[in-house]
């Protein structure tokens, strides 16, 4: 481990002073799951893995490469979404335009990974590009709802529009394919639309595969990074000052201790926790303890899933464009080699 | 009324215990809860309401019954009278004979006025009986929304609002006159029948008063020249001399008029001259002052009417009922008129020398407003007197008739005479002009069309005051604020440029008067201590301790104990006995004690303080809040009372419970009740730059959101909703008690305060493209197309054919493209995207309208030409709703809703809620966007450079507020002079684990390393302006143009050309660039190629010269239709322009 640092000062965040040189390493590691001990010192850890949510840390990556990660998660790492809606009839209140809004926003169960990318020029709805949905709902009376209910919601059945509502629509031979329940959406509860007894909704939505970069719909999950924090306690802090230290850091972050002699002093257990409040600037007396620094060489990357996609093949999606990218450069450089030689 | 009130006249205050001096007031904590229950019944709109209520209810009686009876001239035996007038419950007349009940929002889209008649009870003479008559209807009045008449006024919930189809937030207190909110703006204008002494350009002095009764509108001056009084007057064609006035009153003794000006000797010396004047021209007596005036009396040039009268007697005349109009004269008396013209004489002596007696034009208790109600009081008195006018003269002519065939039956001519008052009132409220003949008033843009594009601007719009002043005048006195405004206007929400300081708003707590009865005040007036005037010989004026009473600008009486006076009026008003917006007040350097109940002034809410404690204690706020106690008993108990701007001014008033002292009478409810309206929203104005806030009431009116409940249910010209809206997280008390948070206009976007790429600059800001995939600042326009189909006198009528078909190679028919949207009944579908260009109302005209005598066979045959309503306009558009109706003429009526949706685009423009406007520089992919350690990515960025200058502190602290808010999962508040404390907030923040100062560790987005600097990162209330990029963008390569000149049309809406102007011109010219100013001028514009004759100079036509019969000499040149046009009309009016044509180069 050397200082990839960066200082966290009062008004600025700076480099640190101490740094080494030769700051540039770190090769590609292009496998890096199971990959723990790197050869040159890069390692990685999952911290948390769940579905939803997913927490790895890199050490000893450049952090251009994680973030070509996190880009590719926001912007290429494709999920199906409704993208066309036939309104057959709407009479609620809801426009059309905002309905078929909503409806894209929806997230699918479906996996992008059994279909392919729309032909934009296609006129025809394939079985191997999209999915397609109904939603025919109708709103009226209750009619066991008593005399005197004022809640609308008892007053009127379907008065509520729920992404339960959307049925799929098998499209060609997907029926031997998919399994309904892995076509629905992703949640049921999502309210779509309120109507009022005699409304009527009747539509055809056909989603299809896309990216992030087209629309923030096909964006499978939330990804972001952040640097360890370190916190080193330049001098003695004790007393009443140790617990004012302890409140400007996140729970968790520093420890009070008593030492043999009776004092209280403070002592950091786990900087990661902190949030990097820079909260010790406030108080002029501690705010000489402390020295706040960041390592950039080991980030602490976070996917949180709200697609089709779980967190963890979110990112393997991720590094597979990445792969793919670098494929694509490395051909085209042997074309050109191979080019140039003839 | 007149009772004996129980409790004691003498308010405890008078005998202070020092000991309970010290000490400290507890603050009653809660007490803004008086706002809320004031607003509740008072409400903002309350002013218009009551004030059409009062004319409604009890003025327009007082009008018919002083104008109740109409003679004839000819038949002496004939007569009508006018027994009672009431006015009826609003209905549409669907046909003759049939009406219908209306409400509000039927008339709005039906295009019709929402109006009830008006029902008079009539005793009337058909030849020689005697006969009643009830029910008899005029005309219809324009019922003002939630008036007492209207039938929103009989809902007492939402829901039965929701069944009339109405908002319950909409304010009422507007018309719908053809279909279109009318409001009739505030006017603010002097004082009547008040004494004001001011300085003339010339520097003399004056004392002026513009007396105003029913039926005189008169101005009477008193000026000093020369060292003498001079009485001015525009009916009299001199000035003059004042003592000649008196004499001509009956005032004849030099004694006596000198004791009723003053006897003070400064007083009386400065009088000597005019005393002199008097007897240099020789008039001594009554008569000999009545021929001097009526000599003076300017000739009526015509109608003349009646016997003439002999100089003396119009002098007297004049005396009596014109100068002075609103001084009561009883049967030539003129004792009251003499005092009150000595004491103006007085006023103007007192004022030399002593400038601190010049009284301030714009001192707002010198100000009086005119609602609703009083002008269209004045307007109906107008129009009644004309219709009553009609019927005499229409009578006169009947009667006068010889050989009747039928009995002439006056009612049967006031039914068919309606539409005098119905139009009249109609046609006055939907322009704007007020023309009142017997005041020879005129006056333009009196009402104005309710803006809807936000609840905020339709609010807003309400509580304006406009400003009867000339807009051109430099003068910056009526345009600054002015001190005593405090509390009664918002010192924030006026517009910029030419009316800046004259359109005004209310605040939040200003109540307007109506008038109340003066009878019982006189009454009370003379039971505690005031003596009549007429009983008084004169020289008791001149003591210094007998004050003047004073009634709406009227001497009532003297009184010798003027502080008992007032403490009784006060204690009557208290306990209820006189109306609680009489006010009173002594005013020590006249001698005088000014009562009030005329209608107009400006009040507001105060606490009473007595003996240094507020009367409102915190049991009295519990029990408000509780629901037993309502403003109106806060009133009545003697703990609040209305203080209008003249009694505030001889008030102590306390801010806050703090600052009371033993002097102090009354305290604040609550400060932020300052502000208007449009000021409420801001959070923390009391942080920001003074003009930000100014820029933000005019901003917060364009912010696109919710405009009511009703408003999917609206046909609207146009009209802007945003699709999410969001409730602001840092609210204000305002917003809750106009109940913002339920009709909003915004969006809480995550903002970074940081730089972004140099798109940024001048105030642009950077927007996330995923929040607007997500929905952000989408919006959806909604515009109206619409048409009448009507029938014309020769029996044709419009008619709405359906589509034009086009048969296809395969044989199956097809509508034409233009007609693609339309369905069979020739009317665009419910639903369908409208592309521009394309048809949306089929409608075709008969081309043949007029009644033809000559040939009754062509008229069988009806040719048609196309008229259709078409989408124009960039963009497709959807039908959402056809309505198809009648209009009041009985045509049919077809309106269409039509829907846009966009979202933000480059260019469209965005605010927050301190003036910081902006525009969409670009729009960022999420990923290249920075983030936080907790992966929060800005919906917006926006460039810091816009606060140094802009000073706007207050957005600073709606950033932590919202961002703490957010977090805590609790509303914060920005409340003026109040609101959550920054220090709470910051320290809330921490308490999350974010940095005390909102400023947050962020991440580049594009290299992914971290930001040098700390970013201030957080949610603020953003707004979207109604200016979009869509409504601008205009350009031409070609398109049509002119008829007459050739030259591309002007403007956008035409396709028209971009003009290369004067200034562009002369950079042109400058450049020597004269092949590009030939390019520009004339062969992009209107270039063309004429034929001219070189022998004789004129213009030929395709190489013939026409004047010489040749072609010998005719050559073609190039010239711009502009120039040919020129010529020919010069030619036109016999000038000859003749061209001489030179080889260019030979």
């Amino acid at each position: 481990m050397d200082s990839n640092r960066i200082v966290m000062e009062e008004f600025q965040v700076t480099e640190d002073a101490k740094k080494k040189g030769g700051s540039t390493k770190g090769k590609k590691a292009k496998e890096k799951k199971g990959d723990e001990s790197g050869s040159s010192g890069t390692s990685v850890k999952i911290i948390h893995m769940d579905p939803v949510n997913m927490e790895i840390d890199f050490i000893g990556f450049p952090i251009s490469l994680i973030n070509a990660y996190r880009r590719i998660v926001l912007a290429e790492v494709a999920t199906m979404a409704i993208e066309k809606v036939y309104m057959y009839n709407n009479t609620s209140i809801i426009q059309d335009e905002v309905l078929a809004h909503r409806l894209g926003l929806v997230p699918l169960k479906v996996d992008p990974r059994y279909f392919e990318f729309r032909n934009k020029d296609e006129t025809e709805w394939g079985a191997q590009d999209s999915v397609k949905y109904e939603l025919k709902i109708k709103c009226e009376k209750n009619p066991r709802a008593s005399e005197h209910e004022t809640d609308c919601d008892v007053i009127s059945l379907n008065r509520k529009v729920l992404s339960s509502s959307l049925k799929w629509v098998p499209i060609g031979n997907q029926p031997d394919i998919f399994q309904p329940e892995s076509m629905q959406p992703l949640h049921d509860d999502i309210l779509l639309a309120k109507m009022n007894p005699g409304h009527l909704i009747h539509l055809e939505a056909y989603a299809v595969k896309g990216i992030g970069s087209d629309h923030a719909k096909f964006q499978p999950g939330l990804c972001w990074y952040r640097f360890l924090p370190e916190i080193e306690l330049t001098r003695e802090v004790e007393g009443l000052e140790a617990e004012l230290l302890q409140k400007c850091f996140s729970p968790g972050v520093i420890n009070i201790v008593d030492k043999p002699d009776g004092k209280k002093v403070a002592e950091v257990s786990d900087a990661r926790n902190d949030t990097c409040s820079r909260n010790v600037f406030e108080y002029d007396d501690i705010k000489d303890s402390v020295k706040l620094t960041r390592k950039t060489d080991h980030v602490i990357l976070y996917v949180e899933s709200h697609s089709a996609l779980k967190s963890f093949e979110i990112l393997d999606e991720a590094v597979n464009i990445m792969i793919g990218k670098c494929d694509t450069l490395l051909t085209e450089i042997e074309n050109h080699i191979e080019g140039s030689a003839a | 009324m007149g009772e004996t009130v129980p409790g004691n006249l003498v308010p405890e205050w008078s005998t202070l215990d020092p000991s309970t001096i010290s000490e400290p007031v507890k603050n009653i904590e809660d007490k803004w809860k008086l706002v809320p229950a004031f607003l509740r019944v008072k409400g903002l709109v309350k002013q218009h309401i009551d004030s059409f209520n009062y004319f409604i209810n009890v003025d327009i009686k007082n009008i018919v019954k002083a104008n109740s009876k109409v003679t004839s001239d000819v038949e002496p035996l004939f007569y009508v009278k006018y027994k009672n007038v009431r006015v009826e419950n609003p209905n549409i007349e669907e046909s003759l004979n049939i009406t219908d009940k209306s409400s509000p929002h039927e008339c709005r889209l039906r295009d019709i006025t929402y109006s009830a008649p008006i029902m008079v009870d009539v005793e009337y003479m058909r030849g020689d009986h005697r006969i009643f008559r009830k029910d008899i209807p005029i005309g219809r009045m324009p019922i003002m929304l939630r008036s007492s008449n209207c039938v929103l006024s009989q809902c007492r919930t939402p829901s039965e609002l929701a069944k009339h189809n109405e908002c319950p937030h909409d304010p009422g207190g507007y018309f719908i006159i053809k279909g279109q909110e009318k409001v009739i703006l505030i006017q603010e204008q002097l004082s009547k029948n008040r004494m004001i002494v001011e300085e003339d350009k010339k520097g003399g002095l004056t004392c002026q008063v513009t007396s105003s009764t029913h039926e005189k509108k008169s101005r009477t001056n008193v000026t000093m020249k020369n060292g003498k009084y001079y009485l001015k007057h525009n009916t009299l064609t001199d000035d003059v001399p004042i003592c000649i006035v008196f004499k001509a009153m009956g005032v004849t003794s030099d004694q006596e008029i000198v004791q009723m000006i003053g006897t003070e000797d400064r007083i009386m010396t400065s009088f000597a001259a005019s005393l002199e004047e008097c007897a240099r021209l020789n008039v001594y007596t009554q008569t000999q002052a009545l021929k001097y005036i009526g000599n003076k009396v300017r000739q009526k040039r015509f109608y003349d009417r009646g016997p003439k009268k002999t100089p003396v007697d119009e002098a007297r005349d004049l005396l009596a009922t014109t100068i002075l109009a609103h001084v009561p004269v009883e049967k030539f008396n003129f004792k009251m008129k003499s005092i009150y013209l000595a004491l103006m004489a007085r006023r103007v002596i007192e004022a030399q020398g002593d400038t601190r007696t010049v009284d301030d034009r714009d001192y707002y208790g010198n100000k009086r407003l005119e609602l609703a109600g009083s002008l269209i009081s004045l307007l109906f008195e107008d129009l009644f007197k004309k219709f009553n006018a009609d019927l005499k003269k229409n009578t006169d002519i009947i009667l006068g008739k010889k050989g009747k065939v039928s009995q002439f039956d006056a009612v049967q001519y006031m039914q068919s005479r309606q539409d005098a008052i119905t139009n009249g009132l109609e046609v006055a409220i939907s322009t704007g002009n007020w023309t009142i003949k017997r005041f020879k008033m005129e006056r333009q843009g009196v009402t104005q069309v309710l803006s809807r594009l936000s609840y905020i601007s339709a609010l807003g719009m309400m509580t304006r005051v406009n400003s009867q002043f000339e807009k051109t005048r430099k003068v910056s006195g009526p345009r600054s604020l002015q001190p005593s405004q405090w509390g009664m206007v918002c010192p924030s929400d006026t517009p910029e440029g030419e009316s800046c300081g004259l359109v005004k708003n209310l605040a939040l707590m200003t109540h307007i008067t109506t008038e109340v009865d003066p009878e019982p005040i006189i009454k009370l007036a003379f039971n505690c201590g005031v003596e009549d005037i007429n009983l008084l010989s004169g020289e008791e004026l001149s003591n210094r301790d007998v004050f003047l009473v004073f009634l709406n600008g009227n001497i009532v009486g003297v009184t010798r104990e003027h502080r008992r006076v007032v403490r009784i009026f006060r204690a009557m008003r208290r306990n209820g006995v006189i109306s609680g917006f009489v006010s009173i007040y002594p005013h020590n350097k006249h001698r005088c004690i000014y009562i009030s109940s005329d209608g107009g002034r400006l009040c507001r809410p105060y606490i009473i303080v007595e003996s240094c404690r507020p009367a409102v204690t915190e049991h009295h706020i519990k029990q408000l809040m509780r629901g037993l106690l309502s403003f109106d008993d806060f009133l009545h108990k003697g703990l609040v009372e209305y203080l209008d701007v003249n009694e505030e001014n001889d008030s102590n008033i306390a801010m806050y419970e703090r600052e009371i002292e033993p002097k102090t009478t009354h305290m604040e409810i609550e400060p932020f009740t300052i502000l208007g309206v449009c000021a409420g929203l801001i959070p923390y104005p009391h942080h920001n730059q003074s003009p930000r806030n100014t820029y933000q009431c005019a901003m917060g009116k364009q912010a696109m959101g919710t405009i009511g409940y009703n408003q999917r249910n609206r046909i609207d010209t146009l009209l802007y909703n945003l699709v999410y809206t969001h409730r602001p997280l840092v609210k204000t008390r305002t917003i809750e008690l106009i109940n913002f948070e339920h009709l909003p206009a915004g969006h809480n976007a995550v903002v970074a305060v940081m730089s972004y790429s140099g798109y940024d600059i001048e105030d642009a800001i950077i927007i996330n493209k995923a929040s607007l995939d997500r929905g952000y600042g989408r919006c959806i326009v909604y515009r109206n197309a619409k048409c009448s189909v009507k029938s014309y006198a020769n029996q044709t009528s419009d008619r709405v054919p359906g589509p034009v078909m086009q048969v296809l190679d395969n044989g199956k028919q097809k509508p034409i493209w233009k007609h693609e949207t339309l369905d069979s009944d020739g009317i665009a579908a419910v639903g369908t995207p409208v592309q521009p260009r394309q048809v949306l109302i089929n409608k075709q005209m008969p081309t043949v309208t007029q009644m033809s005598f000559t040939d009754e066979q062509t008229a069988r045959q009806v040719e048609f030409r196309d008229t259709p309503v078409i989408h124009k306009g960039p963009g497709n558009i959807y039908v959402e709703k056809v309505l198809l109706s009648t209009d009041p003429e009985g045509c049919n009526l077809i309106k269409m809703l039509l829907r846009q949706t966009r979202r933000p685009e480059i260019g469209d423009k965005f605010s927050s809620r301190h003036g910081q406007k902006g525009v969409t520089g670009l729009i960022v992919q999420q990923e290249n966007l920075p983030f936080s350690d907790q992966g929060i990515y800005p919906d917006m960025i926006m460039n810091p450079h816009g606060f140094p200058s802009r000073m706007t502190v207050g957005k600073l602290m709606e950033l932590l507020g919202s961002k703490s808010a957010a977090l805590a999962g609790s509303l914060k508040y920005g409340t003026a002079f109040g609101g959550t404390p920054v220090k709470d907030i910051m320290e809330e923040l921490v308490r999350h684990g974010y940095n005390y100062q909102g400023k947050d560790f962020l991440y580049s987005g594009t290299t992914g390393e971290a930001l040098k600097a700390y970013i201030f990162f957080g949610p603020v209330y953003y707004q979207k302006l109604k200016h979009m990029v869509m409504d601008k963008m205009h350009a031409r390569s070609r398109g049509p143009r002119a008829v007459l000149t050739r030259q591309p049309t002007e403007g956008r809406a035409r396709d028209g050309g971009l003009r290369l102007g004067e200034m562009e011109r002369d950079c042109l010219i400058g450049h020597g660039a004269s092949m590009l100013l030939l390019e520009r001028l004339m062969i992009s514009s209107d270039a063309f190629d004429v034929d001219v004759c070189n022998s004789c100079g004129l213009l030929g036509y395709s190489g013939w010269c026409h004047y010489c019969r040749s072609s010998a000499n005719v050559s073609s040149i190039r010239i711009p239709y502009a120039c040919k046009l020129l010529f020919q009309e010069l030619q036109s009016m016999n000038i000859v322009p003749r061209l001489r044509l030179e080889n260019y180069c030979s």
